[in-house]
């Protein structure tokens, strides 16, 4: 051990040093953002919470194929059909669990008229688990709500597919 | 008035738990009771106008050797059934103590009373403060007066605890310790080598 | 103040009485309002230098957020675990809150502002300091869990060990001073170096005793990088694990009312307490508590940067520190410090 390292280890240089570049990245500018008030630009592609589309005159894409049901990994869709008045194939219950949700995206990949699709909201916390047990209102609500982003986000997504 | 209070409250506090200490079933509960014991103990002093010992004692006792006594019964594991099973065998002794100590204590008092010894006066109230604060008065007595016993009894106690850590103190072999001045003493240097290994020759360890 | 009560026509006994409740009072409120602020300023440091904004929601820069997170534990129900020793369980957080608020009774805020006025100032806060670690131990056996139990196990040990030092640390400064009472040692650092440096702090003989109290003060008030006590990443959250509710409240107060205490002895041991830095008579127009203020605040901000930037030490690390460091390194002080006085005649 030389004397230099002697005087460094009992004047604590190592911590002095350590100190010093604390002190400096006290003063820099911050990393993090101001979450509820600004929030980070999400991909086109951002798997969030679901919807359930419509078409442009008000009627809604899904025709029952229960494909998302079936590629679902974590079984968390729920789908009942039956014929409608009019003899289009229709749900009478579509059910999602977000509870199970793993969010793979899957269903959208997996559906054929873009009627179920992941949105670009992920701000959607609950006070109960029962709020989270989605039925066919509340995706087709949050459909006619959040259209206008999905559409976009659909379109820019569009080149790559 | 406020005087006479605070001594009857103390003291009634020190003797209640102090009986709670030997009374109570639970050790770790009689350990704090001998806290609460301590604690009265030091407010009777501080009565005397002797906050330098009322001090030394709370630090001493109730914040360093109470502690450890805390430390170790909590950790204890007892039998309090087989504890019990003892006492009826040892009760003549346990009476014989408390006879000798009874009789100790009669003795002392007497001798007291006899106003020979310099601890207060002979009717029982405090010595009379001479002038300057406590902490120069027990520094006079324990460094002029007594400095010999005082360094004896220091020596003593050095005996003691290097015959305790001997006694204790065991080397291993099969313990791999921190040895830390190596630790600060080991340069980046001498810790990394830089190699530039020729493609499919491998390094040499 | 017992003067004016005394003039309001009260006996001297009630006046005395009165004077001292108000005392009381006047230190530890604006105390609790001063943990409120310091345990935000804690959190605005850390994340500063972590590169994070800390709280900034709740009032105008996230001031109100100590207030908030009180009235939520406030609100919350208190837990006590079925097989927990119920009374000492309750008893535990508030002597940990207690004995953090009684050693502010000796501290001199301003030349003459003390609430008790005792020879023994500096035994008392090292008697009461002592004390603090039964809040931990108490709650540790209390919870009948085991991870409490261990952080009881090594607070009583930690705490026993940074003593010692601490007490050869202020024996230095008591040689220098020549006196217990806490008023005395900030008078006596009067223009203590060169004649115009106020505090031992700035005398190099003292400076290395600086070190070691700030070091020991955070392994005292068990705060990182010394916090093994409540290790997360081991014991879950040490002795408070089973607590919840006012009694988690109490103890997160306390703990921060010591460390509070801890800069104040700094300042007061080490820095001239409410005397201002330097001894230069414009510098005395500026009330002596805003001094003493300033240099807690100086000391908090190290404690937090401390915090912000040193890990977390290993249990045999902290012991290793406490018993073969500290102590040896203080005691050859102590030797040191009063040679040093024997040979310039302090003591004639």
């Amino acid at each position: 051990m030389t004397v230099a390292q002697f005087i460094k280890a009992f004047t604590l240089w190592e911590f002095l040093k350590a100190h010093a570049l604390t002190l400096k990245y006290f003063f820099k500018p911050k990393a993090t953002i101001n979450y509820p008030y600004e929030k980070n630009p999400l991909s086109p592609r951002f798997r969030g919470e679901h919807a359930l589309r419509r078409y442009p005159n008000g009627e809604e894409r899904c025709i029952a194929c229960k494909l998302c049901e079936a590629v679902c990994p974590a079984q968390a869709i729920t789908i009942e059909a039956e014929p409608r008045d009019d003899g289009s194939r229709r749900t009478t219950r579509y059910d999602i669990d977000m509870t199970k949700c793993i969010f793979c995206g899957f269903c959208q990949e997996a559906c054929p008229v873009d009627a179920i699709v992941e949105g670009p909201n992920f701000e959607y916390a609950t006070e109960t688990r029962e709020e989270l047990l989605y039925d066919k209102a509340k995706l087709l609500a949050n459909g006619d709500k959040w259209e206008r982003a999905i559409a976009a986000n659909l379109e820019a997504d569009a080149p790559y597919r | 008035m406020i005087h006479t209070i605070a001594f009857y409250l103390f003291a009634a506090i020190l003797i209640a738990s102090a009986v709670l200490v030997i009374m109570s079933r639970n050790p770790v509960h009689s350990v704090l009771w001998l806290i609460l014991a301590f604690f009265n103990a030091a407010g009777l002093m501080v009565l005397v106008g002797a906050e330098f010992i009322a001090m030394l004692l709370v630090i001493v006792y109730v914040g360093a050797v109470a502690v450890l006594f805390l430390f170790v019964v909590m950790m204890l594991d007892i039998d309090f059934a087989e504890l019990r099973g003892g006492f009826m065998k040892n009760f003549p002794l346990g009476i014989a103590l408390a006879v000798a100590l009874l009789a100790e204590l009669v003795l002392g008092l007497g001798a007291y009373r006899a106003g020979k010894l310099e601890l207060g006066q002979a009717d029982g109230t405090a010595a009379t403060l001479a002038g300057r604060s406590n902490i120069e008065s027990i520094g006079g007595l324990l460094y002029g007066e007594y400095l010999f016993l005082f360094e004896a009894a220091g020596l003593v106690l050095l005996v003691a605890m290097i015959g305790a850590i001997v006694l204790t103190h065991r080397q291993r072999t099969d313990t791999r310790g921190q040895n830390i001045s190596k630790q600060i003493a080991r340069r980046p240097e001498e810790a990394t080598i830089n190699v530039k290994p020729e493609i499919g020759k491998g390094v040499q360890l | 103040m017992t003067e004016t009560f005394i003039n309001w026509g009260m006996t001297a006994d009630w006046a005395w009485f009165v004077a001292t409740i108000c005392g009381i009072l006047l230190i530890a409120l604006p105390l609790m309002l001063g943990v409120a602020m310091i345990i935000y300023a804690d959190r605005k440091i850390w994340a500063a230098m972590a590169l994070r904004r800390g709280p900034n929601v709740v009032g105008p820069f996230g001031l109100l957020q100590s207030f908030a997170d009180g009235l939520k534990v406030f609100l919350q129900e208190t837990i006590i675990p079925s097989a927990a020793n119920k009374g000492l369980f309750l008893i535990a957080p508030i002597i940990t809150f207690t004995v953090a608020l009684m050693a502010w009774a000796v501290i001199p805020f301003n030349s003459g502002a003390v609430l008790a006025d005792i020879n023994v100032g500096l035994l008392y806060i090292l008697a009461i300091s002592s004390l603090g670690v039964y809040g931990v131990v108490i709650a540790g056996w209390a919870s009948n869990s085991k991870y409490p139990f261990f952080s009881a196990m090594r607070a009583a040990a930690q705490m026993i060990s940074y003593e010692v030092s601490i007490g050869f640390i202020i024996i230095c400064v008591v040689l220098w001073a020549g006196t217990f009472n806490m008023n005395g040692i900030v008078i006596a650092q009067k223009g203590h170096v060169f004649g115009f440096l106020n505090g031992f702090g700035f005398n190099p003989l003292l400076f290395p005793m600086w070190v070691l109290f700030l070091i020991s003060g955070m392994a005292e008030t068990a705060r990182a990088p010394f916090d093994l006590t409540e290790a997360e990443s081991e014991l879950v959250a040490g002795y408070q694990t089973e607590y919840s509710s006012m009694s988690f409240a109490l103890y997160w107060l306390g703990e921060y009312a010591n460390v509070l205490l801890m800069c104040t002895l700094n300042a007061v041991l080490f820095f001239g307490g409410w005397l201002p830095p330097v001894d230069w008579a414009p510098l005395y127009w500026v009330n002596g508590f805003v001094w003493l203020l300033l240099k807690i605040l100086f000391f908090f901000f190290i404690f937090s940067w401390v915090k912000a930037t040193v890990p977390r030490y290993r249990y045999d690390q902290l012991m290793r520190l406490g018993w073969k460091v500290f102590l040896p390194f203080s005691l050859l002080w102590v030797f040191l410090v009063s040679g040093y006085l024997m040979a310039t005649g302090h003591f004639a």
